[in-house]
C-alpha cells in the first residue's frame, strides 16, 4: 500500500511536470510571439499619421472604400483606391483579384505597408465571411459625416 | 398561425425542461424509481415540443411567410428550395433553436438507448441535459425569439447572403452544431458522474462513442468550411485562423484529446479525473464558440455592447455552466477513487502526452482568438493576431504530437519499452530522414520548413503501416496475416485510418503550402499562359443566367505536354438580392494537384483578368480528413463501442452469437 502510494504520488509528479513543461513552453511561446511580427495593428487612415507609422512596418487598414476613388491602372491587374474613415483618406493600391464583396462606399480591411510616398500598398484584400460578420474596425471614425451606406446601422 | 404554433410548442418544451431538470433529482433522494423513470418521457416531450417549433419555422420560411420577421431578414421567394431551408439554421435565432433540437434529439437517444445504464444515472444525465436545455430556450424565448411578427409583413425578404447559397455551407453549420451538441452529452455524463461521485470504466464505455461522434461531425463540418472557403472565396484558401473558425476549432481539440483520455479510463481505469474536467471544458469551448460567433463579440466588444440584453445573457449563461460545473468539479473531484497506475513508458503515457499537447494547443488558440478582444476592452489599440503566430504554435506543439504519434500505438499498456518500439520504426525513421536531407538538398535553405514537415508526414504514415505490419505480423508470417488483420477490433482499424488521415494532410499541407504556383494575368480570347506545365487556352467568356443570380462564365481549355486534359468554367456571379458578386472557381483535381482557375473582371478590349494556380496534393487535405472521419467510424462499428454493449457481451457467455 505504502509502496502504491508512493508510485502514484511519483505518477502524479510526472504527469504533472509534463504538463508544467508544456504550458511554460506555450506561455514563452504566446509572449514571444505576441512581441513579433504576427500581432499586427490594425488603424483606421486618420490613426496612420497619429501613429507615425514608418514606411514598411505592415499593418491592417481598415474603412470604407471612398465613392468615385476607384479605378485600374493601365496594367489592368493593380487596382487603385481611396479608403476613408470620413476623417482622413488614405490611397490604396492593390495587385490581384478583389474579392467579391469589394465595392465603392462599403467597408474594407486590406492588410499591407506604406511606401516612400504615403500610399499603402496592400497585399491582401479580405473578404467578409457572412453578413452578420463585418470585419472589426471598418466602422468609420466620425460617421456622422460619412454618406455611405456602410455606415446605416442595421 | 405556424409562427405561433411554433412559439407555443417553445414554452411547452421549457416547462417540461424546466420539470425534467428537477424531478430526477427529487426521485433520486427520495428513491422514488417511478419519479426517476419519468426523466425519460419528459425528454421525449421536449424533443417533439422541440421538433414542432423547428417544423413551424421550416414551414415560415418554405412558404416565405414574410410576416415573421426572421423570414423577412433571411429569406427571399426567389431562393432555391435547398437554400430556403438552410436559411432556418443559417441566422442567430434559427441557429440556437436548431441547438436545442439537437439538444433534445441526443437527450432522447440516451433515454432511448441508455436502458443498460442504471436508472439512478441515466435519470441524473437526462437532468443535467434537460438543465442545459432549460438555459438554451431561456435565451430563445426572452432575447432570439424566431417567432417574433412584422406587422405590415413586406412583400419581399432580404434574401440569403449569396456567398452562403452554396451546398458545401448549406450543410456546414449542422454538421458542426451536431459536433458541439454531441459534447453536451459528454458533459452531462461528467456532471453526473460527479454528483453521484463514481466514474466506472462502463462511464467510459458510454462517453467514448459520444465523443468519437461528436468529433466526426466537428471534422466534417471544419473539413466543409474550409473546402466551401478553398472554392468559394476564390483565392485558394483553405484556413484563415479567422475567430470564426477557430472557435470550432477548439472544441475540436479538445474533443479529439478527449477520445484518448476516455480510452485509459475503459480500459485502464486511470485518468478519470483528467477525464472528467476534459468533458467539461470540451463543451464549454462549444458554448464559448457557438455564442462567440453568433453575438458578434468577435466583431468588436462594442457589436457585443451594442445588443446588450443579449451579451448579459450570453455571459451568464457562459457563467453558469462554466463556472458552476468546473466549481463542482472542484468540490467533488477528491471524492473519485484514485486512478490505476502505469509506467512511464507506457501507452497511457504517450495517451497523457497526446491530451498535454492538445489542450495546451487550444488553450494557445484560444488566447490568440481573445487576446485582441481583451486589448480593446481594456481600452488599447485594435490589434490583429495575425496567421504566423497559430502557424508558429501549430509547428511547436503538433510537430512533438505526431513524433509521438508513431510510438503510441506501439507501447504497450502499463509498462512498455521504447527500445522495441524504435526497433520497429526504424523505417520509418530513415525514410523521414532521407527525405528531410534530400528536400534541404535539392531545395535552398528556406525550404527547411517544407523538409520538416514532409519528414514528419512520411514518419507518421510509414510507423502507421508498420504498426499495422506487427499487428498482423505481416513480415513474420504474411500467409497468416491476412486472417489476423480480420481479427485486429475494428476500433484498432479505426485508430490507423485516422492517423494515417492526420499524415496525408500533413502531406497536403505541407506540398501545397511550398509549392503553389500562381498567375495573375490579363487574357483576350485565343491567348496561352502555361502554370507548371499545365497550359490554358482563354475561349472567352458568356454570360449565364441562374434562378436567383447572372454570370459570367469563362472557359478556359487546360492541356498538358499538347494533350488537352479538361475545360475548366470558372463564374463570376452577380445575385439580385441581396446584391452582391460571388466567384465560382472552377477546380479539377489531379493525382498530382488541383488545377484552378478563377475569372475576375473585363478589362477594356475583350481583355479579362484571371488568376490561375496550380496547387500540388492540396486534395490531400480533404483527403486526410476524409479518412479521420472514415477511421472514426470504422471505430463506432466496432461492436465493443456499440452503445449497450454489456448487454451484447452477456448474450455471448449465454451462448447466443449476438
Amino acid at each position: 500500500m505504502a509502496k502504491g502510494l508512493r508510485s502514484r504520488k511519483k505518477q502524479r509528479l510526472v504527469v504533472l511536470s509534463t504538463a508544467l513543461v508544456a504550458f511554460v513552453g506555450a506561455v514563452l511561446l504566446v509572449l514571444l510571439a505576441l512581441g513579433g511580427d504576427s500581432l499586427s495593428l490594425f488603424l483606421q487612415p486618420s490613426e496612420i499619421t497619429e501613429k507615425q507609422m514608418a514606411v514598411g512596418e505592415r499593418f491592417r487598414l481598415g474603412g470604407l472604400v471612398k465613392d468615385g476613388s476607384f479605378t485600374r491602372l493601365e496594367d489592368g491587374l493593380t487596382y487603385s483606391f481611396e479608403v476613408t474613415d470620413c476623417v482622413a483618406d488614405i490611397s490604396v493600391t492593390f495587385k490581384g483579384l478583389l474579392p467579391d464583396l469589394f465595392r465603392e462606399g462599403q467597408g474594407v480591411v486590406t492588410e499591407g505597408a506604406l511606401n516612400g510616398t504615403g500610399q499603402f500598398v496592400a497585399d491582401t484584400v479580405l473578404a467578409k465571411h457572412d453578413e452578420n460578420y463585418a470585419p472589426p474596425g471598418t466602422m468609420p471614425k466620425n460617421a456622422a459625416a460619412c454618406t455611405h451606406p456602410d455606415t446605416v446601422e442595421s | 398561425m405556424a409562427g405561433e404554433l411554433g412559439h407555443f410548442s417553445l414554452i411547452l418544451a421549457l416547462m417540461l425542461a424546466v420539470t425534467a431538470a428537477v424531478v430526477p433529482h427529487i426521485g433520486i433522494r427520495m428513491g422514488d424509481r417511478r419519479l426517476m423513470a419519468l426523466a425519460d418521457h419528459l425528454v421525449y416531450g421536449q424533443f417533439l415540443m422541440t421538433i414542432a417549433a423547428f417544423g413551424a419555422l421550416t414551414y415560415a420560411y418554405v412558404t416565405s411567410d414574410f410576416s415573421v420577421v426572421n423570414v423577412a431578414a433571411n429569406s427571399h421567394t426567389a431562393k432555391p428550395l435547398l437554400y430556403k431551408i438552410s436559411g432556418v439554421w443559417g441566422n442567430h435565432e434559427g441557429s440556437l433553436l436548431f441547438w436545442v433540437l439537437i439538444l433534445t434529439l441526443f437527450a432522447s437517444a440516451v433515454a432511448l438507448r441508455g436502458k443498460e445504464l442504471p436508472l439512478r444515472f441515466r435519470a441524473r444525465v437526462l437532468a443535467v441535459q434537460s438543465a442545459l436545455i432549460v438555459g438554451f430556450l431561456l435565451f430563445i424565448i426572452m432575447v432570439s425569439n424566431p417567432f417574433l411578427r412584422l406587422d405590415p409583413a413586406p412583400l419581399e425578404g432580404n434574401g440569403l447572403n449569396p456567398l452562403l447559397q452554396d451546398p458545401g455551407l448549406a450543410f456546414h453549420p449542422p454538421l458542426l452544431y451536431l459536433g458541439y451538441v454531441g459534447l453536451s452529452i459528454a458533459f452531462s455524463f461528467a456532471v453526473a458522474a460527479l454528483i453521484d461521485g463514481e466514474v466506472t470504466p462502463l462511464w467510459a464505455r458510454w462517453v467514448r462513442p459520444w465523443t468519437l461522434t461528436a468529433w466526426l461531425f466537428l471534422t466534417a463540418g471544419i473539413t466543409l468550411g474550409s473546402w466551401w472557403a478553398y472554392y468559394e472565396l476564390g483565392w485558394g484558401g483553405w484556413w484563415f485562423w479567422d475567430p470564426v473558425e477557430n472557435a470550432s476549432f477548439m472544441p475540436w481539440l479538445i474533443a479529439a484529446a478527449l477520445l484518448h483520455s476516455s480510452i485509459v479510463v475503459e480500459k485502464r481505469d486511470a485518468l478519470k479525473s483528467w477525464t472528467i474536467l476534459l468533458s467539461i471544458v470540451a463543451f464549454s469551448f462549444s458554448l464559448l464558440g457557438t455564442f462567440i460567433v453568433r453575438s458578434g463579440v468577435i466583431n468588436s466588444v462594442h457589436a457585443f455592447a451594442s445588443d446588450p440584453a443579449r451579451g448579459i445573457f450570453i455571459l451568464a449563461f457562459l457563467a453558469v455552466v462554466i463556472g458552476g460545473s468546473l466549481t463542482l468539479y472542484a468540490w467533488r473531484v477528491p471524492k473519485l477513487a484514485p486512478s490505476g497506475l502505469f509506467g512511464l513508458v507506457s501507452r497511457e503515457s504517450a495517451l497523457v502526452l497526446n491530451n498535454v499537447l492538445l489542450s495546451t494547443f487550444a488553450a494557445v488558440v484560444l488566447v490568440g482568438t481573445l487576446y485582441p478582444l481583451a486589448i480593446e476592452a481594456m481600452g488599447g489599440d485594435q490589434i490583429t493576431v495575425g496567421p504566423p503566430f497559430f502557424e508558429y504554435a501549430t509547428i511547436v506543439l503538433m510537430s512533438p504530437l505526431v513524433v509521438a504519434l508513431g510510438f503510441g500505438p506501439l507501447l504497450a499498456w502499463k509498462r512498455g519499452r521504447i527500445s522495441r518500439a524504435m526497433q520497429i520504426l526504424l523505417p520509418a525513421l530513415i525514410v523521414a530522414l532521407v527525405v528531410m536531407l534530400g528536400v534541404t538538398w535539392e531545395y535552398s535553405s528556406g525550404y527547411i520548413m517544407t523538409a520538416f514537415g514532409l519528414a514528419l508526414a512520411c514518419w507518421l504514415m510509414i510507423s502507421v503501416m508498420l504498426e499495422i505490419a506487427e499487428r498482423t505480423q505481416f513480415f513474420k508470417n504474411p500467409s497468416r496475416a491476412f486472417a489476423r488483420a480480420k481479427a485486429v477490433p475494428r476500433a484498432t482499424w479505426g485508430m490507423s485510418l485516422a492517423h494515417f488521415g492526420v499524415g496525408i494532410i500533413l502531406l497536403g499541407i505541407t506540398v501545397s503550402e511550398a509549392w503553389t504556383a500562381e498567375k495573375l494575368v490579363l487574357m483576350s480570347p485565343g491567348e496561352k499562359v502555361s502554370v507548371e506545365g499545365f497550359e490554358y487556352e482563354f475561349m472567352g467568356v458568356r454570360p449565364i443566367a441562374g434562378p436567383n443570380y447572372t454570370a459570367v462564365r469563362g472557359h478556359f481549355r487546360v492541356a498538358e505536354d499538347g494533350k488537352h486534359l479538361v475545360d475548366l468554367e470558372p463564374e463570376d456571379r452577380v445575385y439580385a438580392q441581396p446584391p452582391m458578386n460571388t466567384t465560382e472557381a472552377a477546380i479539377y483535381p489531379l493525382f498530382s494537384g488541383d488545377l484552378y482557375a478563377v475569372i475576375g473582371e473585363a478589362a477594356g478590349g475583350d481583355k479579362w483578368s484571371v488568376r490561375l494556380y496550380f496547387k500540388p496534393l492540396i486534395s490531400g487535405i480533404w483527403l486526410g480528413a476524409f479518412l479521420m472521419v472514415l477511421g472514426g467510424l470504422v471505430s463506432l462499428s466496432d461492436r465493443r463501442q456499440r452503445i449497450g454493449a454489456p448487454k451484447g457481451r452477456k448474450k455471448v457467455t449465454a451462448g447466443v452469437e449476438a
